[in-house]
């Protein structure tokens, strides 16, 4: 058995708290193979880094002594990251796990410097010899929340809170919106960016300001339930969690979550190095492979928005679903995905376009 | 823009202003006093933590904001005890409370991570909060109306009361403050006990009045805003509150501009970028006013030490 330890061992300036978690009977011959994480949020935000949070105490169950992990919470998406990649690096980490979008430019500068140390990037697109990426089809679970959202707003305004306009945030909105205005052509949605991932006090005004201007339905794609927690205040139709089931913050308007599970790539990722089979590439899976995981339906959900809901999640399971199948027109009425196509993922993850309906 | 949303935009606006304006009116009393405390931000999760331990614990949240208010206290005491008992650096010993109060409150709020709590909402009968127009002034919590009772108590407690002129004394010209008697220590004891406080209370909106839930770095730096609004402010309750409002007014504008599908020309950074550029703006018209002539307490950032 193992005896997890946790306490903050290093501070590294402004970067904030270093937790680790050391197996006290660690230790073989070779020392356990160390693992490290580095997170733009704390692992308290109840959400994206919660995420990673519960993937790396998977981890420790898994491996046990084998492994030893450092989670390094509150890192800026800026030079800062430089210096706590390198110092991990430096520290002996082989593995270094570096789970937000921005650190990017930063895990290949330091890659080059630590050429047998293994860098996997979060929802990266940059890869090298030792920097694979990593990344969930949450616009799938996205599409889920879409149909169910256009089935039960009833104002057709429906509230989209952002964080950056990157790739993978663009890919949910217009994920979400498809499927919204499949099931009710006339939904608009209304994106407030907030250039934040982590600001609960604004991300709960950005909910107020929409609900005061007619959302009925709120999403957000920052990291945490402040904005549920307004919706469920306000008494509107409802929400959505985001990485986590946040349905403690707000009973009756949480009408269900897309969920991160992160483990299932992290554990593959170990046993490839172990067995020297580890090579750079891009691991994207969804919904099939149990990476997006679609929460429990809301109780207030009529039968029929639940079976129309579990179809869109078993048509993306088998195939016969694409959240991204033309026709797609973008929001300056240009058409971008003619009828029966799709989009490839090279072209998702260059999308800088809106889809109908959408206003940002 | 819609007129019907004129007054939700200010209910949400008043929200959003009062922790800033809260937290400033403390720091302007400090620095009143001639010492600097950079430690707000620190001061205020543990506020927040606290705040939200003991509603969540008891659900009472008048006993939630008194324990807040110690608990800052409390640390702004382990400043107090470093900076005017031992003549430690103000500004680095401020900087340090800020990270002491961000580590503590993350360890401190683990055990309250993912948990609700009830808001601390307005206290009028329902017709009066709830109507359609009087709202505006009914639908708010407490804290909104203890921070404008704040305002005119420390304007009248700074320029009415003796112990104020003291304090004044204190921090524009210690030694002469010491040689008449007064005791420069203890009255900057008392005022960074009271910045303290209000820093605390100031924390407490966040889990109480914002969004009830325990987050790390739950203030996102407003703490830092608080700051610059008290040099913003010239020292002046009045103007803090003018200040904090206007602050208020661009973050709420922006949300609801956004909100409202309808930003036309300018990008969402510029958005986010307005406070800060109002904030520049005006600093330069004051500057432009005053012509060189500064409204800082003369001995701010300045440690005492009359045996030298």
């Amino acid at each position: 058995m193992t005896i997890l330890t946790r306490r903050t061992a290093l501070k590294l300036g402004a970067a904030g708290f270093m937790l680790t978690i050391a197996s006290q009977l660690a230790l073989g011959q070779d020392g356990p193979l160390k693992i490290g994480f580095v997170n733009v949020g704390p692992k308290d935000d109840n959400g994206w880094t919660y995420g990673h949070w519960v993937a790396a105490q998977a981890l420790e169950e898994e491996f046990g002594d084998a492994i030893e992990i450092t989670f390094v919470e509150s890192v800026p998406e800026g030079p800062d990251c430089e210096r706590v990649l390198r110092e991990l690096a430096q520290q002996g980490n082989k593995i270094i796990f570096a789970t937000s979008f921005g650190f990017g430019d930063y895990v290949i500068k330091v890659a080059r410097e630590f050429p047998d140390v293994i860098f996997e990037h979060a929802t990266g697109y940059q890869r090298s010899e030792n920097v694979g990426t990593y990344n969930a089809r949450f616009h799938e679970g996205r599409a889920v929340m879409g149909t169910l959202a256009g089935h039960l707003s009833q104002t057709k305004n429906i509230g989209y809170i952002g964080s950056f306009p990157i790739p993978e945030v663009v890919m949910g909105i217009n994920a979400f919106t498809l499927a919204a205005r499949k099931i009710n052509p006339e939904i608009t949605v209304n994106v407030v960016w907030l250039s934040s991932w982590h600001d609960p006090a604004k991300e709960a005004d950005a909910a107020r300001a929409l609900i005061d201007q007619g959302a009925d339905i709120i999403v957000q794609h920052t990291d945490g339930p402040a904005a549920l927690q307004v919706a469920e205040e306000r008494g509107i139709i409802g929400g959505f969690g985001q990485g986590a089931d946040m349905s403690a913050f707000a009973p009756k308007s949480h009408l269900s979550a897309i969920i991160d599970v992160w483990a299932p790539h992290y554990i593959q990722v170990i046993k490839d190095v172990q067995a020297g089979t580890w090579v750079s590439d891009d691991s994207w899976p969804g919904i099939a492979a149990g990476e997006v995981v679609i929460g429990p339906y809301n109780e207030k959900i009529p039968a029929d928005v639940v079976a129309a809901a579990e179809a869109v999640k078993a048509g993306i399971v088998d195939g016969s679903v694409n959240p991204f199948t033309g026709p797609i027109v973008d929001n300056a009425g240009t058409e971008r995905v003619p009828a029966g196509q799709t989009i490839d993922d090279a072209g998702l993850w260059a999308m800088d376009w809106y889809v109908e309906g959408v206003k940002a | 823009m819609n007129p019907d949303l004129l007054i939700p935009i200010i209910i949400t606006l008043v929200g959003a202003s009062t922790p800033i304006l809260i937290a400033g009116l403390g720091e302007l009393v400090v620095e009143k006093s001639g010492v600097l405390n950079l430690g707000v931000e620190g001061m205020m999760l543990i506020g927040a933590v606290v705040a939200f331990a003991v509603t969540y614990t008891t659900g009472n949240h008048w006993l939630a904001i008194l324990c807040a208010a110690l608990a800052a206290t409390a640390a702004s005491m382990i400043f107090a005890f470093l900076t005017l008992t031992l003549s430690a650096s103000q500004v680095a010993t401020g900087l340090a409370l800020t990270i002491f109060g961000t580590g503590f409150s993350a360890l401190f709020g683990q055990a309250y991570t993912g948990k609700p709590i009830a808001i601390f909402d307005s206290v009028f009968p329902d017709e009066l909060e709830n109507h359609p127009f009087w709202r505006v002034v009914f639908d708010h919590s407490p804290l909104v109306f203890f921070s404008l009772f704040m305002v005119v108590a420390v304007w009248w407690f700074l320029n009415k009361s003796r112990a104020g002129l003291i304090l004044r004394a204190v921090g524009e010209n210690d030694f002469s403050a010491h040689s008449i008697g007064y005791s420069v220590i203890k009255v900057r004891y008392a005022a960074v006990a009271f910045g303290g406080a209000m820093a605390g209370i100031a924390g407490s909106c966040f889990p109480l009045l914002l969004t009830p839930q325990w987050a790390e770095r739950l203030t996102a730096g407003r703490g830092w805003i608080a700051l610059a609004l008290v040099v913003f402010a010239a020292w002046r309750p009045f103007r803090l509150l003018a200040g904090a409002y206007l602050f208020g007014l661009v973050m709420t504008i922006e949300v609801y501009t956004k909100a409202s599908g309808s930003m036309g020309l300018f990008p969402s950074e510029f958005w986010a970028a307005l406070p800060y550029l109002a904030t520049i703006i005006v600093l330069v018209l004051i500057s432009l006013r005053r012509s060189g002539n500064s409204a800082a307490p003369a001995c701010l950032g300045k440690p005492f030490m009359p045996g030298q």
